[in-house]
């Protein structure tokens, strides 16, 4: 036990100077970190959101919304199509993401047929299979009705579009804020976790995530009297005030064909507004439209909320305009983010938040330094009064350990928490424990009057398997402790399963290697332990 | 310098005498931890029940409980509790979820902010939702759960089923006493909480398995001895360093208990109270465990090892 070949003293060595490189980099300020070589490792450990401060958001995707979107427009088109082939509806209803159906006549039942799996699209089929699918379910009710839905396939194809595009767009608002790193990641099937450290304001974040910010423009209705809304328009409440709109359902034009929006500022008013271009298509169309009508109202419409109804003046041609809401300048300002980044495709919905400001980061930081300082100052003291020179050799390796923790944190890039902290700590008093058996065993082979090296020697061949299976079963802790891993939690267990590993390395072979340096240079007859 | 030594090396107490004592007040303390969790229930955080947690610290001066319980008030949001957080200038306001309807929290959270951000500072926010708190309680139960099935595996592998049984006997008895404790004294418990009991777990184990190492190693030498006074002797022997881990994981948690903040308090306290029950059981529960399962005697053909 107490013999070293030259390569195994070699590798100790460099082990402990890995540790003591990579860990480096966490002593310095970033600043200085940037002026080092490049040949110099400069990664230093990933703070947890709890410890810099951010928003932690676990959103979902309600693609449902789209799905009875679809069956909306599927509703008008079977009505349009079956009036075009003059085939008589006897009830046509839409209930659940169902369209229920009964002819007048049965016989026409196989042309209804026909007429719907045309308007059935195709879809990705079971994942990775490459099939394709069909997009709706035709089945035959015994009253002879026809029941229309849409398939399994279809529903997770339109899950899984809603969701990348989603994280697309939320990318992209994300960076208009202009923070750095965020993490976007698809979780599980209809779920999105969002991570931005370091915000001052997470409202904001949420106000941005919370728009779907679909912007349409719709004229409004000249024909309604004050009396019902006929079919081909829909009342919309003003985002700002009580008054409301009555415009026309089909949209003029829509937030797909922007090309740019900016907030600036109106020349007359020095009101905050947001100025927007049409891309080629949608310049022709506005043009066209702004010609046929002018001197009418039509309603600026984002998310069903009317948030400005201006007066045609004159045909707008160049394809660009403004928005003149009554903004404030950070209301433009995300106006035009969200028209910039587009418009998501089905509502989100937050299922979880935890958000941590600056201020209790940086505390947290401090005490977990503190508690950290305080806990290895009082292990270093009790191990060193116990076990005298062997105590020193192993509070030496539980410092190597602490370093070579810190650096395999930096190199992994994991996320150190708080609870991460905690592991740490716990990791110190833990780590002497392999020590500490090792210790009391020798101890024990002295008494026995055996002779020094032959209790050294026997301390850590009988520990050697206690400490195994001691650590083992630590780590079988740790690692579903990792599964269960909600973000604090998963920094605790990596910090302990890493230090576990780390620790059965300083405890038993460091220490270990310390022995017999020692052993070797003065060859002690007897040993105070 | 002499070193210092905690037990003397032939120390030899008799721990086995008492053990009809200990087992059965663990099992009024089992008992008693049932009960609790019936009749009191557990204080159950956010993580589990849902709902809205929010930190504020006052900008300047000490924070007013009864002045922003009258603000909150106004606000009409149900149950909100309102206490101290480590210090005089924090406050912890909590909101109970009121609804199923998902999302329903961030409305409250405006709501509340709106009025506080005046002259609060605003800390953290946490909100879960229904969904999400179902699925960690779903979670927590299968984390401990596997913990201590894959446990036994090993155990069972490593030594011989009565080890198995003895080993995880303890770890329920910890467990369960732990969270009888959380009842008792109704402090929140929450995702951390788990954490602490998985790594009370792996501590409990830790100690448990030192002991029944060595009482395998005494199984191997002394092939005569009763059984009684073999296992005596190797908790003797093993005294020392069970004692000494005990310390310094104590010395470390302690100083986090104390100074790591308020945040992970709940935490670093079922973790301190783990390495105390962990290390009474492994001494006083899982060895006599041992004498009652009648463990083979012959281990000179077994190379576990």
């Amino acid at each position: 036990m107490l013999y070293f070949s030259k390569f195994k003293s070699i590798s100790i060595l460099l082990i402990c100077l890995f540790g003591a490189i990579f860990a480096f980099p966490n002593l310095l300020s970033q600043n200085t970190i940037n002026n080092l070589p490049k040949i110099m490792p400069q990664k230093q450990i990933n703070l947890g959101l709890d410890l810099r401060g951010g928003s932690h958001l676990l959103v979902e995707v309600q693609s449902s919304v789209r799905a009875s979107e679809r069956m909306d427009d599927l509703y008008d088109e079977i009505r349009i199509e079956l009036r075009r082939n003059k085939i008589l509806l006897s009830d046509i209803a839409q209930t659940n993401n169902q369209i229920k159906i009964t002819l007048s006549d049965d016989s026409f039942k196989g042309n209804l047929i026909d007429i719907i799996e045309s308007l059935s699209q195709n879809v990705r089929g079971q994942f990775g299979t490459g099939q394709l699918a069909n997009e709706l379910e035709i089945v035959e009710q015994i009253d002879g009705s026809i029941l229309v839905s849409m398939t399994e396939e279809a529903l997770s194809d339109l899950l899984r579009r809603s969701v990348d595009q989603s994280i697309e767009i939320i990318r992209r608002r994300i960076d208009e804020l202009g923070t750095k790193e965020p993490t976007i990641q698809r979780q599980g099937e209809s779920r999105i976790l969002i991570q931005v450290p370091g915000l001052d304001d997470p409202n904001r974040l949420k106000d941005l995530l919370g728009t779907t910010a679909k912007m349409t423009f719709h004229l409004i209705d000249t024909f309604y009297d004050g009396g019902n809304v006929s079919r081909s328009s829909m009342k919309l409440q003003h985002a700002e005030n009580e008054s409301t709109y009555v415009v026309e359902r089909r949209s003029i034009i829509g937030g797909e064909n922007l090309v740019d929006a900016q907030p600036g500022f109106d020349s007359q008013t020095n009101q905050p507004i947001v100025n927007f271009r049409f891309d080629g298509q949608g310049s022709r169309k506005f043009g066209k439209i702004t010609t046929d009508n002018v001197g009418k109202l039509f309603a600026i419409v984002l998310d069903n909320e009317v948030i400005s109804a201006p007066i045609i003046n004159e045909p707008i041609l160049g394809g660009s305009g403004m928005i003149s809401g009554s903004f404030t300048v950070q209301e433009a300002n995300d106006l035009a983010i969200l028209l910039r980044a587009g418009a998501l495709p089905a509502p989100l919905i937050i299922l979880e938040e935890r958000t941590v400001g600056p201020g209790l980061g940086a505390d947290s930081i401090k005490s977990g330094q503190i508690a950290s300082i305080l806990g290895l100052a009082f292990v270093l003291i009790y191990m060193f009064a116990s076990y005298g020179r062997f105590g020193i050799y192993s509070n030496i390796s539980l410092l190597i350990n602490l370093s070579l923790i810190v650096a395999i944190l930096s190199i992994l890039q994991a996320t150190l928490t708080l609870p991460g902290i905690a592991g740490i700590i716990l990791t110190i008093g833990m780590a002497v424990d392999a020590n500490v058996l090792i210790f009391e065993r020798i101890r024990e082979e002295i008494s026995n009057n055996k002779s020094v090296i032959n209790a050294i020697d026997n301390g850590y061949k009988r520990a050697r398997t206690t400490i195994l299976d001691a650590n083992i079963t630590t780590f079988i802790a740790a690692i579903i402790l990792f599964q269960l891993g909600s973000g604090p939690i998963k920094g605790f267990s990596i910090t302990l399963a890493i230090g576990i590993i780390t620790s059965v390395f300083t405890a038993f072979t460091l220490t270990r290697f310390f022995v017999a340096l020692w052993i070797k240079r003065s060859n002690p007859k007897e040993i105070n332990i | 310098m002499k070193p210092f030594k905690l037990i003397k090396l032939d120390t030899s107490i008799n721990f086995l005498s008492k053990t009809k004592l200990f087992v059965s007040l663990s099992l009024i303390f089992i008992i008693a931890s049932i009960f609790l969790l019936f009749s009191r229930g557990l204080n159950f955080g956010i993580d589990f029940n849902g709902g809205t947690l929010i930190e504020v610290q006052k900008i300047s001066g000490n924070a007013d409980v009864s002045e922003m319980r009258a603000r909150l008030g106004q606000l009409d949001l149900g149950n909100i509790q309102l206490q101290e957080f480590g210090k005089k200038t924090d406050l912890l306001v909590r909101v109970e979820q009121l609804s199923e309807e998902e999302g329903a929290q961030q409305a409250i959270i405006s709501k509340i902010s709106e009025v506080v951000e005046v002259d609060y500072e605003i800390r953290r926010i946490e909100v879960v939702g229904p969904k999400v708190s179902a699925e960690l309680i779903k979670k927590g139960i299968i984390a401990v759960i596997s913990a201590v099935i894959s446990v036994l595996i090993y155990i069972w592998f490593r030594f011989e089923w009565q080890f198995g049984i003895g080993a995880i006997f303890a770890l329920v008895h910890d467990i369960i006493i732990t969270i009888g404790v959380f009842s008792l004294l109704q402090l929140e418990f929450n995702l951390s909480i788990i954490a602490a009991l998985l790594t009370i777990v792996g501590y409990s184990l830790n100690d448990t398995v030192v002991i029944y190492d060595r009482i395998r190693e005494e199984l191997r030498k002394y092939k005569k001895m009763p059984i009684m006074e073999l296992i005596n002797q190797a908790l003797n022997l093993t005294l020392s360093r069970t004692l000494m881990t005990s310390i310094t994981t104590l010395l470390a948690l302690i100083s986090l208990y104390l100074f790591g903040g308020e945040v992970i308090k709940g935490f670093t306290f079922a973790m301190i109270w783990g390495v105390l029950i962990g290390t009474y059981s492994s001494i006083f529960i899982a060895s006599p465990i041992l004498i009652g399962l009648n463990i083979k005697r012959d281990w000179s053909k077994n190379n576990a090892e």
